[in-house]
């Protein structure tokens, strides 16, 4: 048996009186893609962060290569040939892609040598990108490239990656995940944090589930398929909670979103996102939008929403309209606020705490309380900063705000984004649910598959072209369109 | 930990003076008795003294605190007081025939548009061409302090033509006094201006989409669709205001006239008083105070142990650096809970 090349032996981690980490085990074999699997909170990024210097453990034992070492900061995980890819991006946007590469690696060396080695590098990484485009104009798909090129830079022979393909594209990712292999093959190692069960057992030779801070399952990928890993990652005696698929309203309501010719202009505020783009939606039916990454699916929703200027054409939204956006942190909420606030900052209307320009806000209050019951958010009260909410909770909250205010159409950006697979289902629960109510539902998100789990119609834009697709239609042809565009 | 700050800061500002103090070769016991009988020694030193230094403070920092609420840095309550200080000279000075309920409100408007107008350049190069407010502001308080120099020896020059001052503006444009004392109507506006300030940011609509603005804009725009650009305009144009009635009611109340050096940086010390109060309205009431008793005492402390006025200046530095300190660590000591838990 060959000698792990990383190893963690009974870590433990506490948070205040959380219990992040319970003495987990986990062992990455040289050659192997290992894939981390756990719900939100299960402790997958406290443990690589373990590893990779960030987390000091309050217990445990770390092996690299068979012998003990302590790793108390990146710079020494590094040393020891360990490389990560965060969760969010960590490329400074000011600076230029061989910069960010320069000054995660380290090297101090002239910029024309620089630029030199930023392109051998990228060769042998097998992923394009200029060195010299200034990294905060790169797309998102281009960014998370850069991170891994960061990661490989210096001499990385363990690399873990933290849901790098959150943010991508099916297409995209596959190219990811072909670039992790490959690195694999040469001789390095890889975690794979992810929620995509399929991701995961197609991309990984070896699987761990974590729960509450210990690992619960780990074997072959063979071994396991997305029933058993779920069953898992949930824990027994609770099954998943398949919201009931509802069948399309037969008597179609009237339409609430009417789109006419619709152009709307980048969020940069160069050039055309959406151009000449018809669409109509119903109340009681759910369209989802399919696009990849920069496609002008940003800017179709937020001019639905009333959040981006029209330049030409006619929109006729007939709100009261709910947004969802898809950053909840920056654009949904202000963590530093209380639940109470927040719930107050969303869109006015005749809201039970408002007389004239007053605000009640014990009446504020006791509606956010009601609110975290109905929807089961977990906080220890309405007064508490926002910030101290898990993201899944933040996530509800939103939710929860802008479909309290009955509204008739609702628009959804990634409504589920970085949510694990019970929040999942209790949003697609929830958005199921106010289309049953008669609410029109216009929803884009980044997983193609929820997508085409939750839409009762499919429109694909492809550079700023929106396309029908026929009902019925399967996954493998609308990746097609999304790709190819209209033809 | 807010409040806990505040008091160790201007306690740290205090040793720090008692302890130069000291070393510079003064007594610091008589030093710092006399700052503190200057200040709070007698009814009349209390009133005459500490609270007409602090009413300009108090309106000022509460047009401060409007402002960096809103999350918007005006630097320029300096030039906006002149700015006042001048409109309420002009029509106080053209108010003889009016009765004191008509000239007073006229005179104290006046002050108000003037301040409210002082910042209309910011406000409309900050929209148009993205200046920040904070250049543009800070550099207006040098063309106000001009102005007020030019305007005295010249369109506002008192009638002989001999010193660089204003004539006496009209009896009925004074504020009324509190009799026996200096004490003047100022004090009511300010303490309204507080009650006004807290009931705006905690009962009012508006006000608490003021706050949002400034703690998070982006989420104000797209989450709450406030107009960010309008609503930080409207922040800067009342805390104008506020600095532009800082004016009228020292030339209505104290001066009677206009001059050079009227303010002794009123609108500089009010950026400490609304960071010692951590932006909190009636924060700014009761640090207006205490500031308008270093000032007061200042004076005492020159006269009687012989020590420089400015030496007070220290305090007022230490207090904003230890606040603005205990305000960093806190945010430091938040990021590293936030990331933990986030952690998770």
């Amino acid at each position: 048996m060959t000698v792990p090349a990383l190893e963690l032996r009974g870590i433990r981690k506490h948070f205040g009186p959380v219990q992040a980490l319970r003495g987990a085990d986990f062992t990455l074999r040289p050659g192997e893609v290992h894939a981390l699997l756990g719900e939100n909170g299960a402790g997958k990024t406290t443990l690589v962060h373990v590893a990779f210097g960030l987390v000091r453990p309050d217990e445990g034992e770390i092996r690299v290569d068979g012998a003990a070492v302590s790793i108390p900061s990146p710079r020494a995980a590094r040393r020891l040939g360990i490389g990560m890819v965060h969760q969010h991006f960590t490329s400074v946007p000011a600076l230029t892609v061989a910069e960010n590469v320069a000054l995660a690696a380290g090297w101090a060396v002239s910029p024309a040598a620089l630029h030199r080695r930023v392109l051998v590098l990228t060769e042998r990484v097998g992923l394009a990108l200029d060195p010299d485009a200034s990294s905060d104009s790169l797309t998102v798909a281009l960014k998370q490239r850069l991170e891994i090129v960061k990661a490989l830079a210096t001499d990385t022979r363990i690399l873990l990656l933290d849901e790098p393909t959150a943010v991508l594209a099916p297409g995209e990712a596959e190219e990811l995940l072909r670039v992790v292999r490959d690195f694999t093959v040469a001789g390095g190692s890889a975690v794979l944090i992810t929620h995509k069960l399929d991701e995961a057992l197609a991309a990984a030779n070896t699987v761990t589930v974590l729960r509450q801070g210990a690992v619960v399952g780990t074997g072959p990928a063979s071994t396991f398929d997305t029933s058993s890993l779920a069953s898992a990652m949930i824990g027994p005696g609770e099954p998943m909670a398949r919201g009931p698929h509802r069948v399309r309203p037969s008597s179609a309501g009237p339409a609430l979103i009417r789109a006419d010719s619709l152009e709307v202009a980048r969020e940069t505020g160069l050039g055309i996102a959406v151009r000449c783009a018809s669409l109509s939606v119903q109340g009681g039916e759910i369209v989802g939008v399919a696009a990849v990454e920069g496609n002008g699916q940003r800017e179709l929703l937020r001019a639905v929403a009333g959040r981006a200027h029209v330049l030409r054409g006619r929109l006729d939204v007939r709100g009261p309209v709910a947004f969802i956006p898809e950053d909840r942190t920056t654009e949904g909420l202000i963590p530093e606020l209380t639940l109470t606030e927040n719930v107050v900052l969303g869109p006015s209307g005749a809201m039970p705490w408002l007389r004239g320009g007053w605000v009640d806000w014990g009446a504020a209050r006791a509606f956010t309380g009601r609110l975290l019951r109905d929807y089961g958010i977990v906080a220890t009260g309405p007064d508490v900063a926002t910030r101290t909410l898990s993201g899944g909770n933040q996530q509800k909250l939103v939710i929860a705000r802008e479909l309290a205010r009955a509204p008739r159409v609702v628009v959804a950006e990634d409504p589920t984004r970085g949510l694990d697979i019970r929040a999942t289902e209790e949003v697609h629960g929830r958005i199921r649910a106010v289309a049953a109510s008669g609410a029109a539902v216009l929803l884009h998100s980044s997983d193609l598959d929820e997508v085409l789990a939750l839409a009762d119609r499919v429109l694909v834009l492809s550079r700023g072209a929106l396309l029908e697709t026929p009902a019925g239609v399967s996954r493998s042809a609308v990746g097609e369109m999304m790709v190819a565009g209209g033809r | 930990m807010g409040a806990r700050a505040s008091i160790a800061a201007l306690l740290a500002g205090l040793v720090l003076l008692a302890a130069g103090l000291q070393l510079a070769g003064y007594d610091a016991v008589t030093a710092l008795g006399a700052l503190w009988s200057g200040a709070f020694g007698s009814w009349y030193a209390f009133t005459s003294a500490t609270l007409v230094r602090a009413i300009p403070l108090v309106l000022i920092g509460l047009g401060i605190t409007l402002a960096f609420r809103g999350g918007v840095f005006n630097i320029g309550g300096e030039g906006q007081f002149y700015a006042g200080a001048m409109a309420a000279t002009w029509v106080g000075l053209h108010m003889g025939a009016w009765p004191a309920t008509l000239a007073i409100p006229a005179t104290l408007a006046a002050a108000a548009l003037a301040g409210t107008a002082w910042v209309v350049v910011p406000v409309l190069l900050k929209a148009r061409f993205g200046v920040l407010e904070v250049i543009s502001t800070l550099l207006l308080n040098f063309v106000a302090e001009a102005l007020v120099s030019l305007t005295v020896q010249g369109p506002l020059q008192e009638s002989r033509h001999i010193y660089p001052q204003s004539d006496p503006i009209a009896a009925s444009a004074r504020l009324p006094v509190l009799p026996g004392t200096r004490l003047h109507l100022g004090i009511v506006l300010a303490l309204i201006g507080g009650w006004g300030c807290w009931l705006l940011f905690n009962r009012t609509l508006w006000g608490f989409r003021l706050r949002a603005v400034g703690a998070g804009p982006r989420a104000a725009a797209i989450g709450g669709r406030i107009d960010v650009q309008r609503m930080t305009a409207s922040a800067l144009l009342l805390s104008g205001l506020a600095a532009g009635v800082a004016g009228g009611v020292e030339v209505g109340g104290v001066s009677y006239a206009l001059y050079s050096n009227l303010s002794p940086g009123y609108g500089f010390t009010a950026i400490a008083v609304a960071l010692l109060a951590r932006l909190d309205p009636l924060g700014v009431v009761a640090a207006g105070v205490l500031f308008g008793a270093l000032e007061a005492g200042a004076g005492a402390m020159q006269r009687e142990a012989g020590v420089p006025a400015v030496a007070v200046a220290v305090v007022e530095a230490v207090v904003i650096i230890v606040v603005l300190l205990a305000d960093a660590y806190g945010r430091r000591a938040l990021r590293v809970t936030v990331r933990e838990a986030v952690e998770r």
